[in-house]
């Protein structure tokens, strides 16, 4: 008896579900290289170019066996499920991502982690999840949210589509009855049926909205609000292995931040998509600035401290975000994704989480941003490693650093100095100098067939 | 002649004439009245208390600080007959040059006045003050049509008039030299060669930790940047102006830059200095003024264009707006070889008595003028003290980079330097380059003009003019523009045109400042 139910126990633990020991580590020390690989891009921009040049890769057509497919998420909703996977493939989505992207969906996860958080581990815990603004899910927490908008009248509210991107179908209000004809059409019954997934719940019916706290005191730089676009790249959820990258940007809106015209969508959106269209945009300039230049100016105007504790405060965000989904993505050792976080800061030096990318975009906008986005790809196909060059002990690879591996990465390596001490710092470097080549040099071994330069 | 000992008291009596009537003066009369009333001060050694007090509670520091900047700016002492103008600038075909480039200037301004039918100077409307006024914080959201203003100058016109200078005095007869044909500036004026300027520059040598260097990435903190930044925030705590100068030699820390530049400049944000800068924001919103259009082009064409500084737009014009107005500027001109520009009421052309000063500062902006200002708006956001600083730079520093001057730290000294400078250490790159026709000069005078605004990457600007403040000169930038030669020269080797040559130094925006300079001056065979 006691050995069926023994057996029991260790099939439901193995499937998919943290253990509390560390059995299920880092990467096996030495993965089968692979000196051909093929790969399927569905993707026309730099993705491509990154996979053309990489020595060894070579592209397949159609219905061609491949060993690495960059596919686009339509891909694979239709295929993922159909396909099998020999143990070295590799696709840039895990199944169920959306569980992270979409906006309903991650505050549907974060809301419960939290309260996992407080109960496990008290109030003072429990706040450090407080990242995402006030946010229901509509149609389904109509009434929560009209409570809470009774509370405090006057302050204004963003309305965001579930699942469209580059900041379409966004509007802002501070009336409910600027909402009310949305309502109307928007609202149906509340008994959806929960089983059935996302996406065919949107086909049958209307799409889901998120209504979220506007935040009102946005950081300004000299009148003009940004938001920050920062890279993760997640190898595996259980356990939770992921990687920040160092660059990254903060996005200006063209024009100077204002509440009097809530109107005007180009004032409070930062997308470079919705900028590209607003009448002052000026396609040569772009308006964006390095990780590096904005924590620069932040540390000339606030200090090294202050700035210090804020980029603490983002790494935050992303550990625990991740944490909140961790036990509902389906880990997939053939997976990797790279996420684009979109964070907001407030006058307070405040971060926000705003949204998660799934998909960031990966055209380049001019020279600059097509070399940052090339060497982002090429860390993300390192890391991911299909020709076996790393021990899987690496703290960086290129301009990724190991934010997390079952638990947090320090500076410093582990050793009987560093045990219980305080003063360690978290392996991250976001904004900070990024020697890549230097390091790649350094760290990885020529590709099979090449000779070392 | 005069000796040094009354040529001292000279100087202690125009500083005294100067800090007289200053804030900073009422105050520390003020403080001296009320600590009458401490227990410590007694009626037999009053002097010697009250100074003791005024020394325990800071404001000996700020006197000190408030005599450091007058000696700055002090104007150059001559001989008691001589007038201003021959003290400020001694050579007289130098004060010609720039009386008859003062003239082009101005025609070109008054030409641009007559052909477009903008005056000079108008009061605006009620409604037109009114709509100014709303809309301060966000003077770059406007597009008004700039299309017929022109800038009234380019760098590289200034430069054709540097190229021209003649100096009397030198001696053509024997016909063509070799040394006739180098560079493209004819004069001649003392500049420091390298081992002169390895005396100088002692905080740069190789053997001397500093920031640019030294708090790479690589390199641990603990050998010199954590020390440095523990030195840095006591000698902000010290508001010490020499020691914050002596300090900026070895490179500022990010997060302490803006608070030691204020105290280098002594910018002390009194209300007495938000209170003229208030002045200038209500002079601007009544008046509108020929210039502000070339300020408005000059934004759009330059800073707006920057992939970092576009973001400034606003408060550049904030700054530059204000600071066309500001009469205090012209006391610069006591030391500038430049005279102050003037204008007629309409009709009374010639009159003395009807002549006023234009633009009120003196100063006409040039094509790039706001990049001046623009690194600055990385430390600074609250306008006035943004302002204030801006001014400072100017003038100490800035003006001498578009007058013609024999000033060490003038436009003319500085080209002769830079092309010395790579005659003497890069013989073959500058024989290549000039059989080429590409002269050095061509390429680097627009850097030099800017003092590298626009062209270094901010951080890297802003290591460059922690020296320029630490060391109260100019010189290295021409000594950068030498050592980016350098450090290009074999690329430049191969070039065959000018254009190519500009390619090859098109763009300086990766380069780091401190090694350059480090190893020109420090590691070179001499």
């Amino acid at each position: 008896m006691c050995t069926v139910r023994w057996q029991a126990c260790l099939c439901v633990c193995a499937y998919g579900q943290h253990l509390a020991g560390n059995h299920i580590k880092a990467d096996s020390n030495h993965r089968e290289g692979r000196s051909c690989v093929r790969y399927k891009c569905s993707l026309m921009n730099t993705v491509l170019d990154v996979l053309h040049q990489r020595p060894g890769w070579v592209e397949v057509k159609e219905d061609g066996e491949w060993d690495f497919n960059w596919c686009d998420v339509g891909w694979l909703r239709e295929n993922f499920d159909h396909s099998y996977m020999e143990e070295h493939v590799r696709i840039c989505h895990f199944r169920n991502h959306y569980e992270l992207t979409r906006k309903n969906l991650m505050v549907k996860n974060l809301k419960r982690y939290r309260k996992t958080v407080e109960r496990e581990a008290g109030r003072l815990e429990a706040v450090k999840c407080d990242f995402f603004p006030l946010t229901f899910v509509l149609p389904s927490e109509y009434h929560l949210f009209v409570e809470d908008f009774k509370r405090s009248p006057g302050s204004t509210w963003i309305m965001k589509p579930v699942a469209r991107s580059q900041g379409k179908g966004i509007f802002l209000f501070r009336k409910l009855k600027d909402i009310m004809e949305w309502k109307k059409v928007k609202i149906c019954s509340s008994n959806t049926d929960c089983t059935r997934s996302d996406e065919q719940r949107d086909e049958a019916q209307v799409e889901s909205y998120v209504v979220q706290s506007y935040i009102e005191n946005p950081y300004l730089i000299h009148g003009r609000k940004f938001d920050l676009r920062v890279y993760i790249l997640v190898t595996s959820y259980l356990p939770l292995k992921a990687w920040l990258y160092r660059d990254g940007f903060a996005r200006f809106s063209n024009t100077r931040f204002s509440l009097r015209t809530i109107d005007d969508q180009y004032v409070h959106l930062t997308n470079v998509a919705v900028q590209k269209t607003a009448p002052v945009y000026n396609p040569e300039k772009g308006c964006k600035w390095q990780m590096q230049q904005l924590r620069r100016y932040l540390t000339a105007k606030h200090g090294t401290y202050v700035v210090e504790e804020l980029f603490k405060d983002i790494d935050n965000i992303f550990i625990r975000s991740l944490q909140s989904v961790q036990k509902v993505i389906i880990n997939d050792k053939h997976c990797f994704e790279l996420y684009g976080y979109d964070i907001l800061l407030d006058q307070d030096l405040k971060p926000w989480l705003i949204e998660v990318n799934a998909s960031p975009s990966l055209t380049a906008s001019n020279q600059d941003d097509y070399e940052m986005k090339y060497s982002l790809i090429e860390d993300t196909l390192h890391i991911v490693d299909m020709e076996g060059r790393l021990t899987g002990k690496e703290k960086r690879v290129g301009g990724f650093d190991l934010m997390w591996n079952d638990g947090p990465v320090f500076r410093e390596n582990a050793g009987l100095e560093t045990l219980g001490s305080p003063f360690q710092t978290a392996n991250t470097h976001l904004g900070g100098v990024n020697d890549r080549k230097k390091q790649l040099r350094q760290l990885l071994k020529p590709f099979p067939g090449q000779k070392k330069v | 002649m005069m000796n040094e000992g009354s040529e001292l008291s000279v100087t202690i009596a125009q500083i005294v004439q100067r800090l007289k009537g200053t804030h900073l003066h009422s105050q520390l009369e003020k403080q001296a009245k009320e600590c009458l009333h401490r227990p410590e001060i007694r009626l037999e050694s009053i002097k010697e208390d009250v100074r003791k007090f005024l020394r325990a509670t800071g404001w000996e520091r700020k006197l000190q600080n408030a005599v450091y900047r007058e000696l700055h700016i002090l104007p150059p002492s001559g001989h008691p007959e001589a007038p201003l103008e021959h003290t400020k600038e001694p050579l007289a075909y130098m004060r010609k040059a720039q009386a008859s480039w003062e003239k082009r200037i101005l025609k070109s301004l008054n030409s641009m006045c007559t052909e477009l039918g903008v005056p000079l100077a108008r009061k605006r409307p009620v409604l037109e003050q009114k709509e100014l006024t709303s809309k301060w914080n966000e003077m770059g959201a406007d597009e008004p049509d700039l299309s017929k203003f022109r800038p009234v100058y380019a760098p590289k016109d200034f430069l054709e008039v540097l190229i021209n200078l003649k100096n009397p005095n030198h001696d053509h007869s024997d016909g063509l030299t070799a040394r006739s044909h180098w560079g493209l500036i004819p004069i001649s004026l003392s500049v420091r060669d390298v081992p002169q300027l390895r005396e100088a520059y002692p905080e740069l040598s190789l053997s001397c930790s500093q920031l640019g260097i030294d708090d790479h990435a690589h390199v641990p903190p603990d050998l010199f940047e954590s020390e440095h930044i523990r030195i840095g925030k006591k000698v902000v705590d010290e508001q010490d102006s020499a020691a914050a100068q002596q300090y900026s030699r070895q490179g500022s820390p990010t997060g302490l830059r803006a608070q030691l530049w204020a105290l280098i400049l002594n910018i002390t944000n009194d209300p007495e200095d938000v209170a003229h800068y208030e002045q200038l924001k209500a002079a601007v919103i009544h008046h509108d003024l020929l210039v502000d259009n070339l300020i408005y082009k000059d934004v759009k064409l330059t800073a707006s264009n920057d992939d970092y500084y576009f973001v400034f737009e606003d408060v550049l014009y904030q700054v530059l707006l204000c600071f066309s107005r500001d009469t205090a500027v012209l006391e610069h001109f006591s030391y500038n070889s430049a005279t102050p520009p003037k204008s007629y009421i309409q009709g009374k052309t010639g009159e003395e008595e009807f002549a006023v000063v234009y633009p009120p500062n003196g100063v006409i902006p040039f094509h790039g003028f706001s990049m001046y200002v623009a690194p600055l708006c990385f430390l600074y956001n609250e306008p006035c003290k943004l302002y204030s600083v801006f001014r400072e730079m100017y003038v100490r520093y800035f003006f001498r980079l578009h007058s013609i001057s024999s000033s060490p730290s003038g436009i003319v000294s500085l080209c002769l330097q830079f092309e010395r400078l790579l005659q003497i250490h890069l013989p073959q790159l500058f024989f290549h380059l000039q059989e080429i026709m590409a002269q050095p000069l061509r390429i680097a005078f627009k850097w030099m003009v800017r003092a590298f605004s626009g062209y270094l990457s901010t951080d890297q600007l802003l290591l460059l003019w922690d020296r320029i403040l630490g060391y109260d000169s100019l010189e290295l930038v021409a000594v950068l523009a030498a050592a980016v030669f350098a450090f290009r020269a074999e690329n430049l080797m191969e070039v065959t045109s000018l254009a190519s040559a500009e390619a090859v130094l098109a763009d300086l925006s990766t380069l780091k400042v401190m090694p350059l300079l480090q190893i020109f001056l420090f590691a070179n065979v001499i």
